[in-house]
């Protein structure tokens, strides 16, 4: 079936409902007007008003309700509208999603989604454009995963509504209609915590994610460059192995993403190569990201993330020396 | 608010009228008049009709004029691609104007839908039209007029809290207004701001237009208080349920509110009126609501209801609808020209203001990026500045 990212993540919300009856969606505005990018249309009417629920304008409730929900049984996956609104619920996240299995010793766990829109480029007002994967990373106990194809957005959500830990799963909203390609009918799981390698290369490892997967493989493309390119899908826990593997046969490395640089995933991924494959490299990894400023209003947004001028400018600096 | 402290100590040992048999208290206990002082079919109370001079009652119907042009000229805009997306305050007009007209210049003003009111205190349109095309400029005018527009819900109650304290602290004679929605009442930020101001006693006015929906949200379903006006029990302050379609109700019950407000008492406003538009222009509202309704509220149209009232007072030959309308719409001609005339930005504006002084790393950021944009001109090709919309 050919899909788009918003329509992968209605099938597979289909699919693990239909298989799965603890399966509970909710958030604002997502039963009655199915959502307001439409990820959860059509649920209400097959699955009924107990599992498909419109909440209060409440994201406390809604990420801490989902906690509590999955400690008792339940699977909820709720939407958080623009993850700009995610940050009034960061305290359920880190208080006790992420904490229940810690603290109980395993006796209690909240294995719940919390799917939300991320990133610029929509022409949204304020709060609705950030790239937060960064801070959400840093909460140990939590699981943060980014798709950036159809297909692996289907396995992914699937797989994270199947996990038995709290996940946040980050859906580039810039190109949740931009690309259509092939999704796999049916059951479809794809293992959070693996990255995908997209192209394989010798030159130059390029590590990208979510909405900066496009860009980068245009970049490549526009540059001609045997870039080995590697999609990171799960921000925590992170695939360094992939990573390393693929540093250590092109000794030469580029992270782009477009979340703020500084304390950004791009330094956790530097920092491991540092200390795994740091005699392997030819030339200091590259970093090309957002910049450590708010993202501008829509007039300016455009500046803001890396396009793939940016991004091939990146490559070329670590291919320079 | 003097005796509560004691009240509280004293109860555990007071609980002497239960007769052994458990009370609940109830909603259906509390019984929540609605203000209102021009009914739907026009007529009123001479004596009720709030203090204000002909000239004034004359404004009241001007400015709800200007709202409901602003909201359609911007509408228009919007799908000619001119505009990211709107909020139509369609529908709203009395709600907005009524409470707005009780406001001074030095009292604080915090909104969730409600523009017109930036204009009456000083901001031109030219400034929310530069807001609603996503540019910074727009929310440094409404700064300069002691107000700003909030768009994470709720997010601005303890703000407003804080402005008040400030004022508490100063002895100010004015204070901070948050018109808040329906919607907002949900969040955790709202209920923390509300309790802040009551606790420590701030001049701080919550002003909830209900307009029964958050996007596709009926009130209904946001809680199951059946008024908003009876929460603010809980948090131990007052509260006024007002007809929102009733400008000279609002106007009424916001002055009257305002009064207490300035004595350091919060209170909070229930304005129960409707939305006639989408949310925004993003929204699609035939998916959650029926077309009869939104009929019924089509006739109870806050302007026309007005203009009934000021025919009996015989104050409509005063005004000459249509040369209002031109002079609005004209207004709207040359504000837009205005912004469309603005310069295309610096991208050193992307870091400016972040922090007093730019610290090395943005420096660093910034070179590079201007730098960047010199040796490679075909970033431009995926860059679109679009203060135009
Ligand atoms: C904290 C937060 N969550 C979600 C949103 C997305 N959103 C924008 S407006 C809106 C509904 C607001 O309803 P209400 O408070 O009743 O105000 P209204 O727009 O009806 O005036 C929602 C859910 C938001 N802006 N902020």
């Amino acid at each position: 079936m050919q899909a788009t990212i918003v329509q992968a993540v209605n099938d597979a919300l289909h699919g693990e409902m239909e298989r799965d009856d603890r399966v509970v969606v909710f958030g604002e505005d997502v039963a009655e007007s199915g959502g307001v990018f439409r990820a959860t249309d059509d649920l209400l009417e097959e699955f009924g008003n107990k599992r498909v629920v419109d909440t209060p304008l409440s994201e406390i409730a809604i990420v801490g309700g989902a906690a509590g929900m999955a400690m008792y049984g339940y699977r909820p996956v709720a939407e958080i509208q623009f993850s700009g609104f995610l940050p009034p619920a960061f305290d359920q996240l880190v208080t006790n999603a992420s904490r229940i299995r810690w603290r109980t010793r395993g006796e209690l766990s909240a294995p719940m989604v919390v799917r939300m829109p991320y990133g610029a480029g929509v022409r949204a007002l304020e709060h609705h454009s950030e790239s937060l994967e960064g801070a959400y990373g840093h909460i140990p106990g939590l699981k943060v995963v980014i798709p950036s194809t159809p297909a692996d957005t289907k396995g992914l959500l699937t797989a994270a509504i199947r996990d038995p830990d709290p996940v946040l799963f980050m859906e580039p909203k810039r190109i949740y209609r931009s690309i259509r390609a092939e999704v796999p009918e049916g059951e479809h799981e794809v293992p959070i915590g693996e990255a995908a390698v997209r192209r394989e290369g010798e030159d130059v490892t390029v590590v990208a994610w979510g909405s900066m997967m496009p860009p980068t493989l245009e970049a490549v493309d526009e540059g001609d460059i045997d870039a080995e390119v590697i999609d990171l899908r799960t921000i925590s826990p992170m695939d360094t192995e992939t990573i390393v593997e693929s540093v250590k046969k092109t000794g030469r490395c580029v992270v782009v993403h477009e979340g703020p640089r500084t304390l950004g995933v791009g330094s956790e991924i530097v920092a491991r190569i540092n200390d795994e494959a740091l005699m392997y490299l030819e030339s200091p990894v590259e970093r090309v990201t957002g910049f450590d400023t708010p993202v501008p209003l829509l007039s300016m947004e455009d500046f803001y993330f890396p396009h793939p001028p940016r991004v091939l400018d990146g490559i070329e600096a670590a291919l320079a020396e | 608010m003097s005796d509560r402290a004691s009240d509280i100590r004293v109860s555990p040992a007071t609980g002497d009228d239960g007769g052994g048999e458990v009370r609940y208290l109830s909603q259906a206990d509390l019984e929540v008049p609605t203000h209102q002082i021009v009914a739907p079919d026009g007529s009123y109370d001479d004596e009720a009709i709030p203090d204000l001079d002909d000239e004034e009652l004359l404004d009241l119907y001007r400015w709800m004029v200007t709202d409901r042009v602003f909201s359609r000229r911007m509408v228009n805009i919007q799908r000619r691609g001119e505009l990211g997306t709107f909020g139509s305050t369609r529908g709203q007009e009395a709600s907005i104007i009524g409470s707005a007209f009780t406001l001074t210049p030095d009292d604080w003003l915090y909104v969730g839908r409600a523009w017109t009111p930036m204009f009456m205190r000083g901001a031109s349109m030219e400034d929310m039209i530069l807001f609603w095309r996503g540019i910074e400029e727009g929310q440094e005018a409404f700064a300069k007029v002691n107000a700003q527009i909030a768009i994470s819900i709720g997010s601005h109650l303890p703000l407003v809290s804080g402005i008040a304290w400030g004022m508490h602290l100063d002895d100010a004679d004015a204070i901070a207004t948050a018109y808040l929605g329906d919607g907002a009442t949900s969040t955790g930020a709202a209920h923390e701001g509300i309790n802040l101001a009551s606790s420590v006693g701030l001049p701080a006015l919550f002003y909830c237009q209900n307009n029964q929906y958050a996007i596709s949200m009926p009130y209904e379903k946001q809680s199951g208080a059946n008024t908003i006006a009876q929460k603010a029990l809980a948090y131990g302050i007052d509260a006024i349920r007002v007809d929102g379609q009733d400008v000279l109700a609002v106007y009424d019950a916001v002055s009257s509110a305002r009064e207490k407000v300035l004595q350091g008492e919060p209170v909070f406003v229930e304005s129960v009126t409707y939305r006639l538009d989408a949310h925004t222009t993003s929204d699609d509202p035939t998916r959650y609501r029926a077309d009869e309704e939104v009929d019924h509220w089509e006739s109870h149209d806050p302007i026309e209801r007005y203009r009934e009232f000021l025919k009996s007072e015989g104050l409509w030959a005063e005004i000459d609808h249509d040369a209002i309308v031109d002079e609005i719409e004209t207004e709207f001609d040359e504000a837009l020209a205005a912004a469309n005339a603005m310069e295309e930005r610096a991208v050193a504006e992307m870091f400016e203001y972040v922090y007093d002084e730019l610290p090395p790393e943005l420096v660093r950021q910034l070179d590079e990026f201007e730098d960047l944009l010199e040796r490679r001109p075909e970033m431009y090709d995926f860059i679109e500045q679009r203060p135009k919309g």
